[in-house]
């Protein structure tokens, strides 16, 4: 048994990081995941490593770019306007197949929007938001034992496919303190990143990290070596919960803190005698498509809440593939959705 | 018989693709003339730009990352962080650094970056073909600005080093330029100076060259010396603005 802590949801996601080995932060301040800078600010020197205030988002994700190169776990974080500036970076570090892992503690837009909560990010994470055919490990957590549990298996991920991770929570979680359980020593995978710019030392060929392919054969090779690699992780590190879902008349599709809430929905629908399941995507890039289509036959409908205005109901309306209508509950602006709302439309649902 | 002359270990033995006259191929071969000289190839980087040596990567013997339009200051910054005992270098043209890089490049500096940035100023954007870049001259003509520069639409020149030399994490800036045999072994000295600056860990350093484009600039190589020397030089003097007497 580790330590049980009582903390803010921001500064778990710091300490995860380093309990994953990650000594080098770069970003910049914006609400509501500045915590996450402050903490690294004080943790990142203590543990011998670099915190940097970037002079922007765009130089932020570019220094991690940098230090991915050289060869380390690094992390960056920011909120929706700063995941925005971040695409450029987010992009070429796919493209030159760097790991590293973003945080996007989602608030509401478009633009300037507001610092509540919100999770109208989601097609930014899971259909690219920058240039080009990539794609993110995208990981949702719901809770604060599972911003760290996310955040190290982020950075494993992360190393063992190269790839970008995405920590995807809302400014609900980021600010919420819950009882959190360290556990005495993470599970690091250790893989051999002899592609790294560390200097040759004279002893190997110089390595090269770069993202420009302009030989159209070269650069559609590089293109397909991309594609079998996201296969490879939507065949093996998808990760989700399922409740409930058996016997249900209408199956909820929910992440993040939302899906906390359709836990409660539940327990108020049962006692009005209707069966009411959830199916909560972790990851939401690659996105548990057999999960829906394995009880795809069960429910009268499926219901998608999140706090937007219609996206990850896209996707579920794809995974459930027409077997079963999909509806969708929202709230945008940073409102939350309340329970009695989401069961009245589980109810008119099932009025038909 | 001993030998006098010969390529550097730190330039592949590969031909280069710039233009014939261009300059951006003697600023290579000073820099990799510096490396073999410090003996740094095994724990250097370089950061390649975008334009026209995006691919400089081939050129150099040592590990490099090309990076974004004008990101390469904060793509070394990452670097450096992550192994304090390499030597990074960014090389940089003038629309790199200057127009869509200028934040990146003045914070490097301002933080005091233990990187060494290579400046390549020719006045023009030279790999798409010719536009304004912000160190293009009054007066001069580019494919953005065809009836020349003029401030009153299209502001003033950029002059990187009187700008930087302002800030108190830049230890070594110095302009120079590749425009004949003396120039060209100044501007030796100050990339090798730049580079010992940082290997005496003492903070951010940049050599500016002025150099030449006679593809966009419509002249052929000599003239491109000429106009050099006859346009830009005066705009732009040859000199150092901060470190000149630092012990390294
Ligand atoms: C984000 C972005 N915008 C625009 C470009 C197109 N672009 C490529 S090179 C270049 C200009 C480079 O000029 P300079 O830095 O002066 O280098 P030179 O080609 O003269 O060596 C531009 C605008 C790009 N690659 N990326
Ligand atoms: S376009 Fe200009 S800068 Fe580019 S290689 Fe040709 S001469 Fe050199």
């Amino acid at each position: 048994m580790g330590e049980k802590i009582l903390m803010k949801g921001n500064e778990v996601i710091g300490e995860a990081a380093l309990r994953a080995g990650c000594r080098h932060y770069f970003g910049y301040p914006i609400t509501p995941q500045t915590e996450i800078a402050h903490y690294m600010a004080k943790r990142m020197p203590e543990e011998g490593g670099t915190f940097l205030q970037a002079e922007s988002e765009v130089a932020a994700i570019n220094m991690v770019y940098g230090a991915a190169s050289a060869g380390v776990r690094v992390m960056t974080s920011s909120s929706s306007p700063g995941i925005s500036l971040k695409q450029e970076g987010i992009s070429y570090a796919s493209c030159a197949e760097l790991p590293a892992v973003v945080v996007n503690i989602v608030r509401t837009g478009p633009g300037l929007g507001g610092i509540l909560p919100a999770q109208c990010d989601y097609f930014q994470a899971v259909k690219g938001g920058g240039h080009g055919d990539y794609k993110m490990v995208v990981l949702a957590p719901c809770s604060v034992q599972e911003l760290y549990e996310l955040t190290v298996e982020a950075f494993n991920i992360s190393d063992k496919y190269r790839i970008l991770s995405m920590i995807m929570g809302d400014g609900i979680l980021g600010q919420m303190m819950e009882p959190v359980e360290f556990k005495d020593k993470e599970e690091i995978i250790k893989v051999d990143k002899n592609w790294a710019v560390t200097g040759s030392k004279m002893e190997r060929q110089n390595n090269v990290i770069t993202s420009i392919y302009i030989d159209p054969e070269k650069m559609e090779d590089h293109n397909l070596k991309l594609q079998a690699k996201y296969k490879a992780i939507e065949e093996n590190e998808v990760r989700v919960e399922t409740y409930n879902c058996e016997n249900a008349d209408v199956i909820v599709a929910a992440f993040g803190t939302v899906a906390r809430i359709i836990k409660n929905v539940i327990t108020m629908a049962e006692k009005e005698g209707i069966k009411v399941g959830l199916i909560r995507p972790i990851t939401l890039w690659p996105f548990p498509d057999n999960e829906f289509q394995k009880y795809a036959d069960v429910p009268k409908a499926f219901l998608t809440v999140e706090m937007n205005a219609g996206q990850m109901v896209e996707d579920v309306r794809m995974a459930v593939n027409g077997k079963k209508p999909v509806h969708f509950y929202g709230r945008m602006g940073g409102m939350i959705p309340t329970q009695q709302d989401i069961l009245n439309k589980i109810k008119e649902i099932l009025k038909g | 018989m001993p030998k006098v002359f010969e390529r550097p270990h730190a330039l592949k033995d590969v031909s280069m693709h710039y233009c014939p006259g261009c300059t951006h191929g003697i600023v290579h071969r000073l820099i990799a003339e510096v490396i073999d000289e410090l003996q740094i190839e095994g724990k250097t980087v370089g950061i390649s730009p975008v334009g026209c040596t995006y691919n400089n990567y081939e050129y150099f013997n040592c590990d490099m990352v090309q990076a974004a339009h004008g990101r390469a200051p904060a793509v070394g910054t990452g670097v450096k962080r992550a192994n304090p005992d390499n030597v990074v270098f960014t090389y940089q043209g003038d629309g790199d650094l200057a127009a869509i890089g200028t934040a990146e490049i003045v914070h490097a500096a301002a933080r005091g970056e233990k990187i060494t940035t290579i400046f390549v100023n020719n006045a023009i954007y030279g790999m798409t073909s010719g536009q304004m870049a912000p160190t293009t001259l009054l007066n001069q003509v580019t494919m953005t600005t065809p009836f020349g520069r003029n401030s009153e639409s299209h502001g003033f020149p950029i002059k990187v080093c009187e700008m930087l030399s302002t800030l108190e994490g830049v230890v070594y800036l110095e302009r120079v330029a590749v425009n004949d045999i003396k120039n060209i072994k100044n501007a030796k000295q100050a990339i090798k100076k730049a580079f010992q600056i940082q290997l005496a860990n003492k903070g951010f350093s940049l050599v500016e060259i002025l150099s030449t484009c006679p593809t966009n600039w419509g002249l052929n190589p000599i003239e491109s010396l000429k106009w050099l020397q006859d346009n830009m030089m005066p705009h732009y003097p040859l000199g150092n603005f901060k470190g000149k007497d630092l012990e390294v």
